[in-house]
């Protein structure tokens, strides 16, 4: 029996796929149900591809002679610069959190996540606020100077594309940070001391051995910063920056072309598959396993004076930055507008809000393991594709999302009805959609990538020697699952949650469009006004809706660093 | 230990949340006779005071989903089994854009004909404008002399060379603008006034026509396109106030056909289960009291003939109206639509 388990193991690490968990029970219903859960969620991309390629007027050539280039130049500069930007302040921020002991660094551990929690819409306006021709700064160095008008002087225009990129990459770094923090940690610190005794300095352990085994996660934690960048609408539309996402609003909303809009979003489509394909590429023959049960607990360099303030530095601006300054202005605002803004139904809101995150946080956890765990025991290659389909969903703007989520669900409703007609005579009205399940659906197909990814990087460091041996003490599939991966991957299933919740809170146009009747959410609230730029009048819902945020955020970031302890 | 029951612990309220959500679906779609339901794209803050006048006068629940886009689309896939009775939008694109969808039926009612003036409803009684807004151009006080701006046509003099600002070009407002320039001067024409257009443009076209004039009183430009009603949300608004006493209020071609109006309006639902009730609600809507409350609240012209304008309204003047029907206007929208596109407008 051993040294059966160490034959497969010698095979694992070889990286030769195929007969690795192959035994005689059990993956058959793991290989369904991977199949099933991406076909049910594939059911919206599918209709979205439907009508990019079966558009009522066909306004392709029009698109490719006129504005496509130049959406496809500008997106590609956005993700650039927010990709490298958000990188830099994650990993920057993960590494001396992890390898520094300095004033303050048990709070940066979780604050630095706080920033999630901020729209990016929100962080725009407020900024945008501040800096624009008519903000405090501008009109303060006016009276210094004497300056009369905008044709007297040179500012930096805030609403660019360099303004989008430092907004989004503000408030998307957390996930890079996030990420690849956990990766620093579970990283054996014996790997360092090995580095270290073969005569690397400080510096060379983190370019040559820290970077490089965190790649896979810092791979997750900027792929999910690209993709919501390129899903933004808000702030582009705002700052009038020209991207697919901005060009698919403009196409549809005004142009009133939804096919159109499909056809834009399935070039989005390919440009994230392009993306993660090149990552994969890239690194497709490493493989790294920690038996994540014994790693030795490493000791923090303690820094003091300059070192301890630069490390200080390095980790205070993002979360100033990010989070500090643009909740003390909402603050603002929602105290000098409390009587405009103040409404009855912010309980009833902010529990929609709440239900509907959680509900779809809990969904895509649990799916995503199935997927993530469906992946790792079946290797062949068509549950492979399958998980790495499923997660098409957050390729896709959201209000095209929601499109994608109305045809089938409004197709298997009116099947429904035609069948109890024909059968019983009665009308069974549309079951699902305009109703809450249409709109956690939404979440769940647009965040399944998020959970399925992050539980996916988590059980690949799981060495398969721990499959073997909950193996030889019989035990099945599911109670390895439950007994032995997902309490060894907490951390992992946690930050997915937290993830996905919080990205939940936020959305919008799916919500907008899915909802039933007389149902908001904070987002929604904030829409109404905000959609009218009368930001000012709805701080106090977007203040609301950072505060219900954090508090699973610093819940969730608590627990993970228990569990951790916990560990070591 | 510990571990284990956490895990399993979720996993059951996973498996419960998402079974109770199922269950609850069937609630939702309950429905009594005396409620309607409304897919609008105004937004539910501006609707509400007439929403709630007439739930109080008729003891009918009003029941609102409000998105931007997405509802013709809903309407369309959720077919004769959707729930809406009525369709609310903030121009006429997305009437016809609803009536190009199938999603909207005939209304051919005396009360409403009466109400609405020809040239604000659809020939067939597919769609009922309900009030109506003048797509003005905000002069600067101090830069610009009265009389010195006059026409749409003059956005393109070169005389104004780096002084225009205006909100997206493809924006539904300034389409049907530029559609109306195409009605009335052909295509080619149109093109190259909007070539014009775009070379005076003082900056990248960003923000709403509330911003436009802002960037007016900021110096950024001397003339701004915008809608009427603006005018009276920002004199009423504190932070704002400045913005709109920075401009004097122009209505372009009043020597001439008269200035381009746009219009919010409503179309019943193809698949409306409570018919009835949807035509006491759009009835409700072009008679005096929601007139006036629409009038007052948002700054719009009611429709309906003798309801008068707010007082700020009635303040900045008569103005001469185009005559041209906006189903007419409406033909050349997407024309328009590509032309801004074609011309690099947003570039």
């Amino acid at each position: 029996m051993v040294s059966q388990a160490e034959d497969r193991t010698a095979v694992a690490i070889g990286g030769r796929p195929g007969s690795l968990f192959k035994t005689r029970s059990g993956n058959g219903y793991w290989q369904f149900s991977v199949w099933l859960i991406a076909a049910i969620v594939l059911l919206p991309v599918l209709a979205v591809l439907w009508l990019a390629f079966f558009p009522e007027e066909n306004i392709w050539p029009h698109l490719l002679s006129t504005v496509l280039p130049n959406y496809i130049i500008t997106t590609i500069g956005l993700m650039l610069g927010v990709g490298f930007f958000a990188a830099w302040l994650g990993i920057s921020t993960a590494w001396v959190t992890t390898m520094y002991d300095f004033p303050g660094r048990k709070v940066f551990e979780w604050a630095l996540l706080l920033p999630f929690a901020v729209p990016a819409y929100v962080i725009a306006y407020v900024y945008t606020d501040m800096l624009e021709y008519s903000g405090w700064l501008q009109m303060g160095l006016r009276q210094l100077f004497g300056w009369q008008t905008a044709r007297d002087y040179w500012f930096p225009e805030i609403r660019s594309l360099g303004g989008a990129v430092i907004m989004l990459a503000l408030v998307l770094y957390p996930y890079v940070f996030m990420m690849v923090r956990a990766t620093f940690i579970e990283q054996s610190a014996s790997l360092r001391d090995a580095a270290r005794t073969l005569g690397c300095s400080r510096r060379q352990v983190f370019w040559r051995v820290s970077l490089p085994t965190a790649r896979p996660a810092l791979a997750v934690g900027v792929a999910l910063v690209l993709m919501e960048a390129l899903n933004d609408f808000g702030t582009v539309d705002y700052f009038a920056v020209r991207t697919l996402t901005a060009g698919i609003y403009d196409v549809w909303m005004n142009m009133g072309n939804i096919g159109g809009a499909a056809q834009i979003a399935s070039v989005m489509m390919i440009f994230i598959l392009v993306l993660i394909g090149l990552e994969r590429h890239s690194r497709r023959r490493q493989k790294q396993f920690s038996r994540g049960d014994r790693f030795k607990a490493f000791q923090r360099t303690r820094l003091s004076g300059r070192k301890a303030f630069a490390c200080w530095l390095i980790c205070i601006m993002p979360l100033v930055f990010g989070f500090i300054v643009p909740v003390l202005s909402l603050a603002r605002h929602a105290i000098v507008y409390f009587e405009v803004s103040w409404t009855p139904d912010f309980f009833e809101m902010s529990w929609n809000s709440f239900m509907l995150s959680a509900v779809a946080a809990l969904g895509t956890i649990f799916l995503g393991l199935i997927l993530a765990y469906g992946k790792r025991l079946v290797k062949a290659s068509s549950v492979q594709k399958a998980v790495r389909l499923s997660g098409l969903g957050y390729a896709m703007p959201g209000a095209v999302l929601a499109v994608g989520v109305i045809i089938p669900l409004a197709a298997f409703d009116n099947a429904v009805d035609d069948l109890f007609e024909s059968w019983f005579g009665i009308s069974t009205g549309l079951l699902l959609s305009g109703t809450v399940f249409a709109v956690i659906f939404a979440y769940i197909v647009r965040f399944l990538a998020v959970s399925a990814g992050s539980i996916e990087s988590s059980l690949e460091k799981v060495t398969p020697s721990m499959d073997m041996a909950a193996r030889s003490l019989g035990y099945n599939t599911l109670q390895i699952l439950l007994k032995v991966h997902v309490p060894m991957i907490k951390p992992g299933v946690l930050t997915a949650a937290l993830v996905v919740f919080v990205d939940c809170m936020k959305e919008l146009p799916a919500t907008l469009v899915l909802r039933p009747f007389n149902f908001d959410t904070l987002a929604t609230h904030v829409y109404q006004f905000a959609s009218d730029e009368l930001l000012e009048e709805s701080a106090l819902s977007a203040l609301v809706i950072v505060l219900v945020g954090i508090i699973p955020v610093i819940l969730l970031s608590r627990s993970i660093i228990a569990s951790r302890n916990e560990k070591q | 230990m510990a571990k284990q029951g956490f895990t399993q612990s979720a996993f059951k309220k996973a498996v419960a949340a998402l079974i109770l959500t199922g269950g609850a679906v069937s609630a939702f779609n309950a429905q009594a006779a005396d409620e309607i339901n409304i897919y609008s794209d105004r937004q539910a803050f501006l609707m509400k005071p007439i929403l709630d006048a007439f739930t109080e006068e008729t003891g009918i629940k009003v029941n609102v989903v409000f998105a931007k886009s997405g509802l013709i689309q809903r309407l369309k896939s959720e077919g004769d089994n959707s729930p809406a009775d009525l369709l609310l939008t903030s121009n006429v694109s997305n009437l016809s854009r609803a009536v190009d969808a199938g999603v909207t039926q005939e209304v051919n009612d005396s009360v409403i004909n009466k109400n609405v003036p020809a040239k604000f409803r659809d020939a067939d009684g597919q769609w009922f404008g309900l009030t109506t807004r003048a797509r003005v151009v905000y002069a600067s006080k101090d830069r610009i002399q009265p009389g010195e701006f006059k026409d749409y046509e003059d956005l393109a003099d070169p005389k104004f060379a780096g002084r225009i600002c205006t909100r997206k070009g493809d924006h539904t407002y300034n389409i049907a603008l530029i559609a109306s320039m195409i009605a009335h001067h052909g295509e080619a024409e149109a093109k190259q006034w909007l070539e014009g257009v775009k070379a005076n443009l003082a900056r990248k076209p960003q923000g709403n026509d509330r911003a436009q004039v802002k960037a007016v009183k900021e110096g950024v430009c001397d003339l701004a396109v915008g809608n009427s009603y603006y005018y009276g949300k920002m004199l009423t608004n504190d932070e704002q106030r400045a913005w709109a006493e920075s401009v004097n209020i122009v209505y372009p071609n009043q020597e001439g056909r008269g200035t381009h109006v746009n219009i919010s309006g409503m179309a019943m639902t193809k698949s409306s289960p409570n018919r009835d009730v949807a035509l006491k609600l759009m009835r409700f809507l072009t008679e005096d009291e929601a007139q006036k409350i629409y009038a007052e609240q948002n700054f719009e012209y009611p429709v309906k003939a003798g309801v008068e304008a707010s007082k700020l309204v009635d303040h900045w003047g008569e103005f001469k109206a185009d005559d041209l029907p906006l189903s007419k206007v409406d033909s050349f929208r997407k024309r328009a639509a590509m032309m801004v596109n074609e011309v690099g407008y947003n570039n």
